[in-house]
């Protein structure tokens, strides 16, 4: 848990950019979705999935695993393909994703899916509920860990806050969440549609243990992670500087890819691109 | 005459033997729904381990304080945050628990109705919404705290269980029922002290109508459905209506979702004229869900009593029931005008 090695990096690089390529693929099938921010999570998402998680592919209602909220719902399609590379359904499911009668809904919905913890769409949710997970998994003597998936853009939403405010008061040391900083929302720059500012110093000064990474390393989130598990008394956040669009050059850091998919001709070249990353 | 075989509170009539009064149940003995929530979670606390209790700020006022006085480890008071206590609600359900939710109804389901429908409804989670303060009965504190819309929010969304209890009784009886289910519930509730028309001997059961006054002899002339605690005064019209020679049954819809239709079909069947009777808002109210029902079913005149698309004021809850029209009187001129329109 504690160190990765050189290779056990190679493995996971290479299965972000394989989830990558799932991603780009199911979006342009899709016609319609969100692709800088499923992009720009890839890597941490790899990470979680295929080295930090308590969990059974094979087994998803495994009462001790641990839990994983996507708040914001639109980024879906890395969830959805790195499940499947983890073996959680085929990965041929993946072209299904917005397709009636898919269980790839275009947000998360348990009822279709039900491996995954919560539906999610509707933005500032995903927070209140994993505290309520890590409160539950508190008083019934657990031992599990609850990881949040946030936007940085959600934090406009107030329920958030409340939701910070409660993990603080009850000392949820079981809790981590993840803020995906990449400075884009659907209206533009963050910081231009509504400053967040620094997201680090305001959850220090609501209680939180913070850290801040490279969203692209493994090696630091792994780290980051790793401290987090083992600090007592306290919720901790790790705000992750993201690249939006990461690994398709022409679409990184340009909000404009934030609520759109790829064409056929994008998807080519995109895949291109992808495979000489390998 | 009250149907004794649902056991009711003989001593409705106590201080008005001769039905001379039209006042709000006056000497009657008088109870708030809250109470009965507060009974009966305390009760099913006691039982069920996994039952936790969820404040907003207001757990003396809404009677959240038994069960966090004797289970404290299961209590947690979340502050004025009623978007918060829905969705945390809804992860502690996702972990196998039975999460109970109270405040005031105007802020739970009204304030957080978005959260109800996403982390709730669509994701199927047992929370239990317990909305108390709802309708006229908040009086003084005027129309901004006067719920008349919950029953509309919450029949409208897929998965939900509503229930309007009409007495403490019956809101303990439906606490512990509904605690027993994997159902998203809501229970709407009032402030007041209100007649007490049950006893722990009725039956209840989540889904199923009763009527609760009928004819001495024969088929009755017309059909009172009413929820929650304003059947007292639907129960009193059937008196008055019965002295004048009008026949009368009077329903206990008190679950407004799944409703109850094999009853309100075979009730407008039988009378072929209904008065509907709520502390709500006529559009999207209990009403409506009757005659959505008997539209499609058995189309019959319906007349409704409830709030005629107005918000609420100050003052006390009698004064405002005959300002809002929905006072005895009220329903008696709304029987009497149905009865006018009858086929």
């Amino acid at each position: 848990m504690q160190n990765l090695n050189d290779e056990k990096i190679k493995e996971l690089k290479t299965k972000a950019n394989d989830i990558r390529k799932s991603i780009v693929e199911m979006l342009c099938e899709a016609g319609s979705g969100h692709t800088a921010g499923a992009l720009g999570m890839a890597d941490i998402f790899t990470l979680i999935y295929f080295h930090t998680l308590k969990h059974k592919s094979n087994d998803p209602s495994w009462v001790n695993r641990d839990r994983v909220v996507l708040s914001n719902g639109h980024i879906a399609p890395v969830l959805y393909a790195t499940m499947a590379h983890a073996g959680y359904f085929p990965k041929e499911e993946l072209m299904t994703l917005r397709k009636i009668g898919t269980r790839l809904q275009g947000h998360p919905h348990r009822e279709f899916l039900p491996y995954i913890e919560t539906s999610s769409g509707p933005l500032g949710e995903g927070l209140s509920q994993a505290v309520g997970m890590a409160i539950a998994d508190r008083i019934y003597g657990g031992n599990k860990t609850i990881y949040a998936l946030l936007s940085d853009g959600e934090h406009d939403e107030g329920n958030i806050w409340e939701a910070v405010m409660l993990a603080n008061k009850e000392k949820l040391s079981n809790l981590i969440a993840i803020i995906d900083r990449n400075h884009i929302q659907i209206g533009g720059n963050t910081e231009r549609v509504m400053p967040l500012g620094d997201l680090k110093e305001k959850y220090k000064s609501f209680g939180w243990n913070v850290y801040e990474v490279d969203g692209h390393n493994f090696t630091e989130i792994n780290n980051a992670i790793y401290n987090a598990k083992n600090n007592v008394g306290s919720p901790s956040v790790i705000v992750a500087r993201t690249i939006p669009g990461k690994g398709v050059k022409e679409w990184e850091n340009d909000y404009t890819w934030h609520g759109k998919a790829p064409n056929k001709k994008e998807m080519e070249m995109a895949l291109e691109e992808l495979d000489r990353n390998k | 005459m009250l149907n004794q075989k649902l056991k009711l509170n003989t001593k409705i009539w106590n201080d008005d033997p001769e039905g001379k009064s039209t006042s709000y149940g006056a000497g009657v003995e008088k109870v708030a729904t809250r109470e009965g929530f507060g009974q009966g979670l305390l009760k099913v606390g006691g039982e069920d381990e996994n039952i936790i209790a969820l404040s907003a700020d207001l757990s003396e006022s809404v009677k959240l304080n038994l069960f966090a006085e004797k289970f404290p480890e299961r209590f947690i008071e979340l502050g004025i945050a009623e978007q918060n206590l829905v969705s945390v609600a809804s992860g502690i359900a996702s972990m196998g628990k039975i999460p109970f939710i109270a405040s005031y109804a105007i802020f739970n389901p009204g304030r957080n109705w978005e959260q109800i429908r996403t982390t709730i409804c669509y994701n199927n989670q047992p929370v239990k919404i317990i909305g108390s303060h709802a309708g006229l009965s908040v009086g003084p504190d005027g129309g901004s705290h006067q719920m008349l819309e919950d029953i509309a929010l919450t029949r409208v969304l897929p998965n939900m269980v509503v229930i309007s209890p009409a007495d403490s009784i019956e809101a303990k009886k439906a606490t512990i029922a509904c605690s027993k289910t994997q159902d998203p519930t809501y229970i709407r509730l009032a402030r007041n002290n209100t007649p007490i028309i049950t006893t722990d001997e009725t039956p209840f059961e989540i889904g199923k109508a009763q009527i609760v006054f009928l004819p001495e002899v024969g088929l009755a002339h017309v059909g009172i459905i009413a929820t929650g605690s304003i059947l007292y005064k639907a129960i009193q019209a059937g008196r008055e209506l019965e002295k004048k020679g009008i026949k009368v049954k009077v329903m206990n819809l008190s679950t407004i979702k799944p409703l109850d239709k094999e009853a309100i079909i075979a009730l407008a069947k039988e009378t072929k004229a209904i008065v509907t009777v709520e502390d709500h808002q006529i559009i999207g109210g209990m009403g409506s869900a009757v005659a959505e029902c008997l539209v499609e079913s058995y189309p019959a005149p319906i007349e409704f009593v409830g709030i005629n698309d107005k918000f609420g004021q100050s003052g006390t809850p009698n004064e405002l029931e005959k300002y809002y029209g929905i006072d005895t009187i009220n329903i008696i001129e709304k029987v009497e005008k149905v009865l006018k329109r009858k086929i």
